[in-house]
């Protein structure tokens, strides 16, 4: 499988629903031999991105590239790109073996092969039956079994794991990082940031459409995560007022909520201060500095998800439905901002 | 479920020729794809049982009523026209069935979202589409020639103590034949409306409109345009090849409407395939 063949390229590209801009001149680079997580909330063009790179939609301008080739141009795509969309894509009426076999004789692979993928991903016993009648773990396998069929340099899976139970998860997490050990293109989407963190080597997120971020998934941690420190003391007014003149911000532990963390061994005799700007040896010095107490002096990094949130927060697409429905307006899409950082 | 190894998938063991996506293959995919749902089965099945059922009724109510009293237009009919009184009725109520599965031979993708895989196999996707088209004809070929010819040799049988009715007579095996092309290209003509649409039930009343609803309409309005437009609307003009002589009112001879039926249905099909590559899947 050569390096190049596993290169994934989006170049500038637009896609319009009617009045509804789905992905707004958007560019990244996929790159093989490892799992490149696609992050963003729902409805902020993932799907759609994909469904452009395997040539299903048609963007209104700019380029997706497999290996320097559109979809359309690859010599026997199955063997190229293997992909799982969200939506279904199979006929419940059909048995799993016979959904296979019809993609396989597409590219002229031997029969035989559909019995290899069927293996691969467990489904052995059940091939004969119709799909309609498989859960929603035995259906992504098959998706799998299909996306895997002409042993693909490249494979495109979007929300893998969205239902399945724990077990399906790590089923579906260990398969994509053996797949990209092998050096192929694992791009994967989801709008779980805990999922990509403990899944995916390198991130590209998006939100509206736009381009949020590109980076390896360590260093967005790094960047996105906000450090903060937790300090408990009798005097926190003192204490509050030394922070804002060295530079730092200290607000009331009650100010913040339960999710991020603030409520967690909470004292209702002593209310903390969650103290930003300022690494917590500064604070300890400052507090000695003027003969304050501390009863604790705790270093945080926010949530991963938290993180997320705050990133993607200008761009839901459908945060704003309930305040909509409440002026009776159709909760429609709002076109796309141009407010992203 | 029980955990499956996740090691990776072998490496292919045959590899294919130089022709990546031969048209073979995709025969063979799409005769894969059509034996492979029930609802063609389901089908093909009612459209055998009613057509040799109400054909083999009609010819035995015939046969019992021979030299019962009263008017019977059929025994003229029969030797002016054979065939329509053979194929009429089972026929006519069996292109339903025609009509309906070549629907749903493209439909079904795009409501189960089976398209998307067929498309993904097959992204410049006009070879897919013409694949379907030859696949499914040769399907309704091969049924209706069966069906036809047993219609015909059961109904001769039954009426054969009255009226003796052979492939030799003039215009019956041209009839005959007629019959099986108008039902290969009836199933062509519901498959392109089918692709047009993309929706089963939109599609199914589409195809039974023009071939049930909008004949008897038009010829309700009086004067010779009407008549022409009649005569050229698609199952009307299709059907004309079926008969064994040309009945008076006809606009158009046999093989003459065959051509206009076939013209519609290459039309619908262009546009079919037109549309199939722009629009999103």
């Amino acid at each position: 499988m050569a390096e190049a063949q596993g290169l994934i390229e989006a170049r500038d590209l637009v896609k319009v629903y009617g009045d509804k801009v789905a992905v707004d001149h958007l560019s990244f680079t996929v790159e093989p031999g490892r799992v490149t997580g696609f992050l963003g909330p729902n409805g902020a063009g993932k799907s759609t991105t994909m469904r452009l790179i395997c040539g299903l939609d048609r963007p209104q301008s700019g380029t997706a590239t497999i290996g320097g080739l559109t979809y359309a141009q690859l010599p026997r795509p199955l063997s190229t790109v293997g992909a799982l969309l969200e939506s279904r894509a199979l006929h419940p009426g059909r048995s799993a073996r016979n959904h296979l076999l019809f993609l396989a004789q597409t590219q002229g692979f031997p029969a035989q092969r559909v019995d290899e993928v069927l293996d691969l991903v467990g489904l052995r016993e059940v091939a004969r039956k119709r799909v309609g009648g498989f859960s929603l773990g035995m259906t992504q396998r098959l998706g799998i079994a299909a996306a895997m069929l002409g042993d693909p340099a490249v494979l495109l899976l979007d929300e893998p794991v969205n239902g399945l139970d724990p077990e399906g998860i790590r089923w579906v997490r260990t398969f994509m990082q053996t797949i990209a050990g092998e050096g192929r293109t694992v791009f994967v989407s989801s709008h779980l940031m805990s999922e990509m963190a403990v899944t995916a080597d390198h991130l590209i997120v998006i939100g509206r459409g736009h381009l949020i971020a590109e980076s390896s998934t360590q260093d967005f941690i790094q960047r996105s995560s906000e450090r903060s420190v937790l300090v408990r003391t009798p005097q926190a007014d003192r204490l509050a007022t030394l922070i804002a003149g060295a530079g730092g911000t200290a607000t009331p532990e009650a100010a913040a909520t339960p999710a991020n963390g603030g409520g967690a061994g909470a004292d209702p005799r002593t209310p903390g201060l969650i103290v930003t700007g300022l690494e917590a040896p500064r604070i300890g010095e400052l507090a000695a500095s003027e003969s304050i107490v501390l009863y604790e002096l705790t270093p945080r990094l926010a949530s991963l998800e938290e993180a997320f949130m705050e990133l993607t927060a200008d761009s839901v697409e459908y945060g704003d439905r309930a305040s909509r429905a409440v002026r009776g307006a159709e909760p429609t899409p709002q076109p796309a901002g141009r407010s992203m950082p | 479920m029980t955990a499956a190894p996740a090691h990776a998938a072998p490496a292919l063991t045959t590899h294919a020729g130089p022709s990546a996506l031969g048209f073979g293959r995709l025969l063979r995919a799409e005769w894969t794809k059509i034996t492979s749902v029930r609802s063609t089965l389901w089908s093909l099945f009612a459209f055998v049982v009613v057509a040799v059922g109400f054909s083999v009724l009609v010819s035995a109510v015939i046969s019992h009523d021979w030299n019962a009293p009263g008017n019977h237009p059929n025994h003229a009919r029969l030797l002016t026209d054979p065939t329509e009184v053979i194929f009429g009725t089972g026929f006519g109520l069996g292109q339903l069935a025609i009509c309906v599965l070549g629907v749903m031979v493209i439909t079904t993708e795009y409501s189960t979202g089976a398209i998307r895989a067929s498309l993904l196999a097959v992204p410049k996707r006009i070879p897919m589409l013409a694949a379907k088209a030859v696949v499914w004809v040769v399907l309704d070929l091969i049924v209706s020639t069966i069906t036809v010819f047993a219609v015909f040799f059961l109904s001769t049988a039954i009426l054969r103590s009255h009226v003796d009715v052979t492939l030799g007579e003039p215009g019956v095996l041209k009839a005959t034949i007629g019959g099986i092309l108008y039902l290969g290209v009836l199933g062509l003509f519901a498959l392109a409306v089918g692709g047009l649409v993309r929706h089963t039930a939109a599609g199914i009343l589409i195809v039974l409109g023009m071939v049930l609803v909008v004949p008897p309409l038009v010829s309700l309005i009086p004067g010779t345009i009407a008549n022409h437009i009649h005569g050229y609307l698609p199952t009307v003009a299709g059907a004309l090849v079926a008969q064994t002589t040309q009945q008076s009112g006809d606009v158009l001879s046999g093989w003459q409407g065959f051509g206009v039926f076939c013209l519609w249905t290459a039309v619908l099909l262009a546009a079919c395939g037109w549309l199939l590559v722009r629009r999103d899947a």
